[in-house]
């Protein structure tokens, strides 16, 4: 059977046909990858992610990383990690690509509703919150502050620098920037992403926040954000696993009771700090 | 529904022939290689009569018995799951189009009436909770879904139990159990319990319309009182010769309040991380894909083949193993089979069949960890 966009899919492992519109080179091993449907569109909300699949090569799980206002423009953030990650890494434009999904649990922006929004991302964390970004801005009455606090190893290494610079001078979010190490012509701060906490102004009281970075970093901004008075309950961070099928069925990202896949993977925190301070659970 | 009847052994052959000329495709326990495997039946004789197996931790033997039973042997390590979720599937090919574009072509959905003929209740008790895992998520499992649908379960009630069985601590046999919630457990559309003491018989009791129909389709008389007290006894001679106990009270608990104990270290001392008891396991369900694309480049196939947690990079953040240590992965595997599918699909994920022993290359015995556990367990008090 041709998949084709009048014909219904019956197998929810089986992946529809993208076309590559835009490349976007991110960093050195980052780039952004623009599709579009070659059936129709599918909602999806912020947090969730697809399985993209590269001809001959295989799946990988991917955060959305763009508008949920326009489902018909997906973009995949992608880091050459594995073998899918680099051929998605080598694709060109007008090159088909299968996505199904989306999956998962996403960010509960209703959690911030009437209350300071809080962003914390590291690196190529910055791609999965940044559709919470753009939903949070075009509803900016639902809620108070919003901070955004950005973290990168150098400055070679941010993605979405064009949003960061159109963020930095929006008056509805409050952006703040550093990396570990600068380089010359780097004007900003410098520092972990964590040393921001205490000094950007928000009502720890009335605070959602959404984190998402590598595991470490998660556990620094979770310190940081309880020390100045962040309710965990309303403390949200993003995990990543292995996924081959991303229902619950392949068990390859287990972290003990929970799927990451099915279950989150948005949790909040006290969900999966007791998890993962289990090593190598 | 038909009511219980009787049949001599050799009854069996008719119900066999009948399920073939029908269109069935007959599976179930016969002797090769020294093993009781599932293989297609064409006959009584391919049964393994007049065989016994003598299981134990990391051993398998057959011997032969003085008489002419049929299900005297235990489960051996085949099960209904390589028919009804088998080891390698496809999934669906990308077809390429030229210029890195290609299209989607999927499989027709399997086609097949498979009758299982001699399904242990430890199994039926599997097929229950693999219907929780494949076809009560998210979105039932196509492959799966497709040959459960169609299949005949004929079950055959426990009278020898292995050295390894211990179905009766998992309330999962060793008599057909009826489904009354507490464990999820397949209808048998017929069960069967053979009757060594006195006349060799075999009782058939239907438990679907079509089980019945098929009892009614062959020659029988109708079970007697005495028959049914004969299988009474048979169970109940069954359970108590059950070859291994596990305490399954607060056993979630027990495991999750132990992830640090010194016991996971030791076994895994033990543990070669062969993967042997996730292959013969009837409801361990990870799978892993493969992709495979022709010598031309022009078909890209997709595969589903069974995958285990004992693999180093079964499960992995970023290029990073999760599980480095065979303590975190044999660890992974137990806590999940006995503790974390409950929270996951509200039943236990063992039924109690003692593969996973018998199978186990160093013998590791699931029962005996789990009571290792129990007689030190590091819990503060809970009171």
């Amino acid at each position: 059977m041709t998949i084709a966009p009048d014909l219904p899919l019956r197998d929810p492992l089986t992946a529809r046909p993208y076309v590559v519109s835009t490349i976007r080179q991110q960093t050195h091993d980052i780039v952004t990858l623009d599709v579009r449907p070659a059936e129709a569109p599918i909602a999806f909300a912020p947090g969730q992610f697809d399985m993209v699949y590269v001809y001959g090569v295989g799946e990988a799980a991917i955060s959305i990383s763009s508008d949920p206002a326009t489902p018909e423009l997906l973009s995949h953030t992608i880091r050459a990690i594995g073998w899918v990650t680099r051929a998605l890494n080598d694709l060109q434009p007008g090159a088909t690509i299968g996505i199904r999904g989306p999956y998962g649990r996403g960010w509960p922006l209703d959690d911030a509703e009437g209350r300071d929004l809080v962003i914390v991302a590291g690196g190529i964390g910055l791609a999965p919150v940044r559709p919470a970004i753009m939903a949070a801005l075009a509803q900016r009455d639902r809620f108070n502050r919003i901070a955004l606090l950005v973290g990168a190893r150098s400055p070679r290494d941010l993605v979405f620098r064009d949003d960061l610079d159109r963020w930095a001078t929006n008056p509805a979010i409050d952006v703040h920037v550093t990396v570990d190490s600068a380089v010359r012509g780097w004007g900003g701060r410098v520092g972990v992403v964590t040393k921001l906490i205490p000094r950007v102004p928000f009502d720890p009281d009335g605070a959602t926040v959404l984190t998402c970075g590598p595991e470490a970093m998660m556990w620094h901004t979770a310190d940081a954000l309880v020390k100045r008075g962040v309710d965990p309950n309303h403390l949200y961070v993003t995990l990543e696993r292995n996924m081959r099928c991303a229902l619950g069925t392949c068990g390859h990202c287990q972290l003990g009771p929970v799927f990451v896949c099915r279950d989150g993977p948005v949790f909040a925190w006290p969900e999966v700090s007791g998890l993962l301070e289990e090593r190598e659970l | 529904m038909a009511a219980p009847g009787v049949i001599a052994p050799s009854g069996l052959g008719s119900l066999i022939a009948l399920l073939r000329d029908e269109g069935y495709r007959v599976v179930g326990p016969t002797v090769r290689d020294g093993v009781v495997v599932h293989d297609d039946l064409a006959g009584v004789d391919d049964l393994p009569v007049g065989w016994q197996d003598r299981q134990g931790p990391g051993t398998y033997r057959l011997e032969r018995r003085d008489d002419e039973a049929l299900f005297a042997t235990a489960v051996g390590p085949h099960g209904p799951k390589r028919e009804l979720f088998p080891p390698r599937q496809h999934l669906w090919e990308a077809v390429s189009d030229g210029d890195a574009v290609f299209h989607v072509v999927e499989p027709p959905a399997p086609d097949e009436r498979i009758a299982f003929l001699g399904v242990r209740p430890c199994e039926l008790a599997a097929i229950g909770v693999q219907d929780r895992v494949l076809l009560d998520g998210l979105a039932a499992d196509r492959v799966y879904a497709a040959h459960r649908e169609q299949v005949l379960l004929i079950a055959a009630e426990c009278h020898q139990p292995a050295g390894t069985c211990f179905c009766a601590s998992m309330g999962t046999g060793p008599g057909v159990v009826d489904n009354d919630g507490s464990v999820p457990v397949a209808r048998a559309d017929l069960a069967i319990t053979e009757l060594l003491e006195g006349e060799h018989r075999l009782l058939l009791r239907a438990g679907s319309e079509e089980g019945s129909r098929l009892l009614d389709a062959i020659d029988h008389r109708a079970a007697t009182a005495e028959d049914h007290a004969a299988r009474d006894a048979s169970l109940a001679a069954a359970t108590e010769q059950m070859g291994r106990h596990l305490d399954v009270e607060d056993v979630h608990d027990l495991l999750m309040g132990n992830l640090s104990h010194p016991r996971w270290d030791e076994v895994a001392s033990r543990c070669l991380a062969c993967t042997n008891c996730t292959m013969v396991c009837p409801t361990c369900f990870c799978t892993n894909v493969e992709d495979t694309t022709d010598l031309s480049g022009e078909r890209a196939s997709r595969d589903r083949r069974w995958d285990s947690c004992f693999t180093i990079e079964f499960s992995h953040a970023g290029p990073t193993s999760v599980r480095t240590s065979t303590r975190a992965r044999y660890r992974q595997w137990l806590t999940h089979k006995l503790a974390t599918w409950i929270d996951q699909f509200d039943t236990s994920g063992c039924v109690g069949c003692g593969r996973c022993i018998t199978w186990c290359p160093v013998g590791i015995d699931l029962t005996e960890e789990v009571a290792a556990i129990r007689a030190s367990d590091g819990r503060k008090s809970t009171s």
